[in-house]
């Protein structure tokens, strides 16, 4: 696939990453739904508002986020001398790393490294790369089953569904619809289940501990990679992680080339900010550490591409690449709240996707996603690593009208209007007179003040709110002043 | 820069992989000169100590629904029993290098030079092991494979986990925790049992991960 | 001190512009109001038109070249002047002109902020004997930062009943084209948001962006809410001698002179 993105470098990624439907029909469909709105609701009230009190017992919030975002910077600014750093730290330590340029690419690494370890099955550890590569979709074409074990996952993977959220996957399911869910797809499973999360929780124990004792092959993603000591960390909470990680013989890491950290030092700082800003816990229940091939086990890292150098070419939107996956931006984005992550159609969902995505594809890929914001400004604010959602979306916005306008002989309406208007406005006797010609409007609305209906594209404001019925002149127009 | 050897995969494609990511990384960001360093004016070592670093250590254990039990130095051994006596547990295993003294006879130590079977670690009912240390603001505790902490396997499948901790092995913060430890080591950081927030963003504790976690916090000098 | 009045209080909201005014008088103040200024080209810019919006900053900052300060009754227009004129100048190698543009937008202050921080003034003699909520505009609350500024102001109002509007710092779902772009996702907002305001039982619901105020009126106006929109300047002009009144109500007998 060639697309000419105008950057040289670029060689966009390619997996789970494209949304089949674009972003206003999409979330327009998931509005409809009043129970993923309520479960939305639910779920982001509930963790907003712990956000916000585990991050205020830190007093140094601000300077942990902005040496996050310093780190993250030092590392995409000399990604190339890091990613050597740790390939030697890794190999010097028994393991193997492996790069990949695509999704396509990587998945047939792990393919053949799982075959090679005659495995017919893995045991996953939730893991945001993987879901973007599609790797269990490559590995079930491959023969070989992936079983995800974190909850979320699991649910998602049992109700033949797509993940949502970048945390919690399945956060658009209430436990009632989760106990469906189980009873109907969990071999053995009590047919009386309950919906008491306690109760599910245990359901989904006893569905995967034989698989953890006996699993040959894991699959995880990696949250950090230290490039000075080749060190790899997996933060989690329910020890599916440390089941994955720990039991089976033969370990596969397969990590975003911007998720190296420079030293071993640098996890004080992200150790913080991470569990605060995730699940706003002080602390994350298990973190599990280990540096090349330990404790008798066969190690791979993959290390990929798919897109990220793309968007590393672009000084700016680069900064998308400090993202440590913590999904605060989700969980108080009021965009995301109403209408859940399938709508975003990459696996990638919220404010960050909707920055991330378009970079990763190619903005003419998704040219509506850097629209399905606000710019209400939310997302920076709780971002820990400090990245500037609204003003890349901006600049993004910007892009995307570029590229669609390459695509196109002819102007779209909207630019047309645009250019109109910039033309009215960039002369103030032009754009008095244009004002002046308002009061024609005035023939609507008499009765109230408000005018009920307005042609297209205002038609798209007339359908759920009124419009003001226009002043009988300007204010400027008033002469009373120089 | 030159190819520095070892590099994994097989094969000229993964040659070419490898190049290629590299060659792109480098056109996207160009040559930068090393970087300066990053500010870090947050609170770092040292820098938030604690009054009752134990007492902020079982406050926030208890706050994510492990238990605490205290001890002085002479006591460990009889409260450990104590301890597992009150919740029944009776087939216990050890990792390598727990000190004797906190051992009952009957106790199994597992997992010397080859790693431990999962499944015969499945058949234990609670597991007893040290730490390397601990973070009082954040509950923490680190195991780090070494000496009484073993294999990691070991103080993750029995459903059981009883980690005794020296209050001088409790530092205040993450920054402190850090800069006291080996990378390089096999590592798990343990913060309560194990927990999930997968349904509704509500925090359920006990999933795979040990549902029970109890810590005996043993006094200094005694 | 000039006043930029923005492209929408100018051509659709003018009560706005004639609020500020008589706010800023009554301090003293000689309000001057440049013919020559438009618009700030936010509009553009946010809609992916970056180019389109250079000419608008430029004719900005020409209009306000020499004005001392420049008030703004709009927290996203000065946001954009903040945030925005420099960085399109920049962009188009225009170094003279994103200069000229840093030092207006130093001058630049969102109505709240000039009259707490620049005239130091909590108490601006205003009388408005309405149950009155306040709904935090998103680009004040977090681009500039603007704190409880118009809430301190609100609450030297005489006569003036306060309530608490729940999740008053949620977007109302306005966001320029976003509105037009994605209306439905839109609409579920400025309908979470309206119901916040009716549970509040106010009369009447402020903010100091017209934009938002444009967007809930258009809301509340659609449902026949028994609630009305009116600007914080609209509030803070409102004396005993010259009360507020409804737009379109007949004008109150004592004229200006």
């Amino acid at each position: 696939m060639t697309v000419f993105l105008g950057l040289p470098t670029a060689s966009p990624g390619v997996g789970n990453l494209h949304a089949a439907t674009p972003f206003p029909t999409a979330a327009a469909e998931a509005l409809r739904d009043d129970q993923l709105r309520r479960n939305l609701s639910h779920a982001t009230r509930t963790i907003r508002g712990r956000r916000l009190q585990t991050v205020a017992e830190l007093d140094d919030w601000e300077q942990l986020r902005a040496a996050g975002a310093a780190i993250k910077d030092d590392v995409l600014d000399h990604l190339d001398r890091y990613l050597l750093q740790l390939e030697q730290a890794v190999t010097a330590r028994g393991g193997t790393v492996h790069w990949a340029r695509d999704a396509a690419e990587a998945n047939a690494i792990v393919v053949d490294l799982v075959r090679q370890a005659g495995a017919t099955e893995v045991v996953k550890v939730k893991s945001m790369v993987t879901a973007e590569i599609g790797l269990n979709e490559a590995l079930a074409r491959g023969g070989i089953g992936a079983v995800e074990t974190d909850l979320a996952e699991l649910i998602v993977q049992l109700g033949r569904d797509h993940p949502s959220h970048i945390l919690v996957p399945a956060i658009h399911r209430n436990r009632r619809e989760i106990r469906d869910i189980f009873r109907r797809e969990m071999v053995g499973v009590d047919p009386a289940l309950g919906d008491e999360p306690a109760e599910l929780v245990e359901a989904a124990r006893a569905h995967l501990r034989q698989r953890f004792l006996t699993a040959r092959v894991a699959v995880s993603g990696a949250n950090f990679a230290i490039a000075e000591t080749g060190t790899l960390a997996v933060v989690e909470s329910e020890g599916n992680g440390r089941m994955c990680l720990t039991l089976p013989r033969t370990l596969i890491t397969v990590m975003g080339i911007e998720k190296v950290l420079p030293s071993w030092r640098d996890l004080e700082v992200f150790l913080q900010l991470l569990p605060r800003s995730s699940t706003a816990e002080r602390m994350n229940p298990y973190t599990s550490m280990w540096t090349g091939a330990v404790e008798g086990q066969e190690f791979h890292l993959v290390l990929l591409d798919n897109g990220r150098t793309a968007t590393l070419a672009d000084p700016a939107g680069r900064a998308a690449l400090r993202c440590i996956r913590c999904s605060a931006c989700l969980n108080v984005c009021p965009v995301y709240e109403r209408t859940g992550g399938h709508a975003y159609g990459s696996v990638y969902p919220g404010p960050i996707g909707a920055v991330l995505t378009p970079q990763l594809t190619g903005v003419a890929d998704h040219p509506h996603l850097p629209f399905a914001s606000t710019l209400c400004g939310a997302c920076f604010d709780a971002c820990p690593v400090a990245i500037d959602i609204p003003r890349m979306l901006v600049h993004l916005r910007a892009q995307a009208v570029a590229a669609g306008a390459r695509q196109r002989r002819l102007p779209t309406s909207e630019a047309a209007a645009m250019s109109v208007l910039g033309w009215l406005m960039s002369s103030p006797g032009r754009w008095s007179a244009a004002l002046r010609a308002l009061w024609l409007g005035r023939v609507l609305g008499r009765r109230t003040g408000w005018i009920r209906r307005l042609p297209p594209p205002m038609s798209a404001w007339t359908r759920s709110r009124d419009a003001p019925r226009p002043p009988r002149r300007p204010f400027r127009a008033r002469g009373r002043r120089r | 820069m030159s190819r520095d050897g070892s590099a994994g995969g097989t094969g000229r494609d993964a040659d070419a992989a490898r190049a290629e990511v590299l060659r792109r990384v480098r056109l996207a960001v160009g040559t930068q000169p090393p970087g300066v360093g990053v500010s870090r004016d947050y609170r770092g070592v040292g820098a938030r100590p604690a009054d009752d670093p134990v007492g902020l250590f079982v406050e926030r254990l208890t706050d994510y629904r492990a238990s605490a039990y205290r001890c002085g130095a002479d006591e460990v051994g009889e409260t450990i029993a104590g301890i597992l006596g009150e919740h029944g547990r009776t087939r216990i295993c050890v990792p390598h290098g727990l000190p004797a003294r906190w051992t009952a006879p009957g106790w199994q130590v597992v997992g010397g030079d080859a790693p431990p079977d999962p499944v015969a670690l499945d058949a234990f009912d609670g597991v007893v092991s040290g730490c390397a240390l601990a973070i009082a603001l954040t509950g923490t505790i680190v195991l780090d494979s070494g000496p009484g902490q073993g294999w990691r396997a070991v103080t993750l499948v029995p459903d059981y986990h009883l980690v005794v901790v020296r209050a001088d092995q409790i530092v205040p913060a993450v920054p402190d925790a850090i800069a006291r430890l080996d990378a390089t080591r096999p590592m798990t950081w343990i913060s309560g049992p194990s927990a999930t927030s997968d349904i509704e963003f509500d925090r359920v504790e006990g999933v795979h991960g040990p549902r029970t976690l109890d810590v005996l916090v043993v006094a200094e000098g005694r | 001190m000039a006043l930029f009045v923005t492209c929408l209080v100018d051509g659709l909201v003018p009560r706005v512009g004639a609020a500020t005014v008589a706010v800023l008088e009554r301090l003293g103040l000689d309000v001057a109001v440049p013919r020559r200024q438009t618009c700030c080209g936010q509009l553009h810019v946010n809609s992916g038109y970056p180019d389109q919006a250079l000419a608008l900053v430029r004719n900005h900052v020409a209009a306000f070249a020499d004005a001392e300060a420049i008030v703004v009754a709009s927290g996203s227009c000065v946001a954009a002047i903040r945030h925005q004129h420099v960085e399109l100048a920049r962009a188009a190698g225009d170094e003279g002109l994103a200069a000229a543009a840093a030092a207006v937008a130093a001058r630049t202050y969102e109505l709240s902020e000039f009259l707490v921080d620049v005239c130091g003034v909590l108490d601006v003699g205003a009388w408005f004997p309405h149950r009155v909520t306040l709904h935090q505009a998103c680009h004040a609350l977090r681009l500039l930062r603007t704190g409880d500024r118009a809430r301190r102001l609100l609450d030297r109002v005489e006569g003036i009943e306060l309530v608490d509007l729940p999740d008053a710092d949620s977007c109302c779902g306005f966001g320029g084209t976003f509105a037009l772009k994605n209306a439905s996702v839109s609409a579920a907002m400025l309908a979470d948001k309206l119901r916040a305001v009716d549970a509040t039982g106010a009369t009447v619901v402020t903010a100091g962006d017209a934009s938002c105020l444009t967007h809930l009126g258009g809301g509340l106006s659609r449902a026949a809410a028994g609630a009305r929109t009116v600007h914080l300047a609209e509030i803070l002009a409102a004396t005993r001698d010259r009360p507020w009144a409804p737009p379109g109500a007949p004008p109150h007998p004592r004229r200006r002179p």
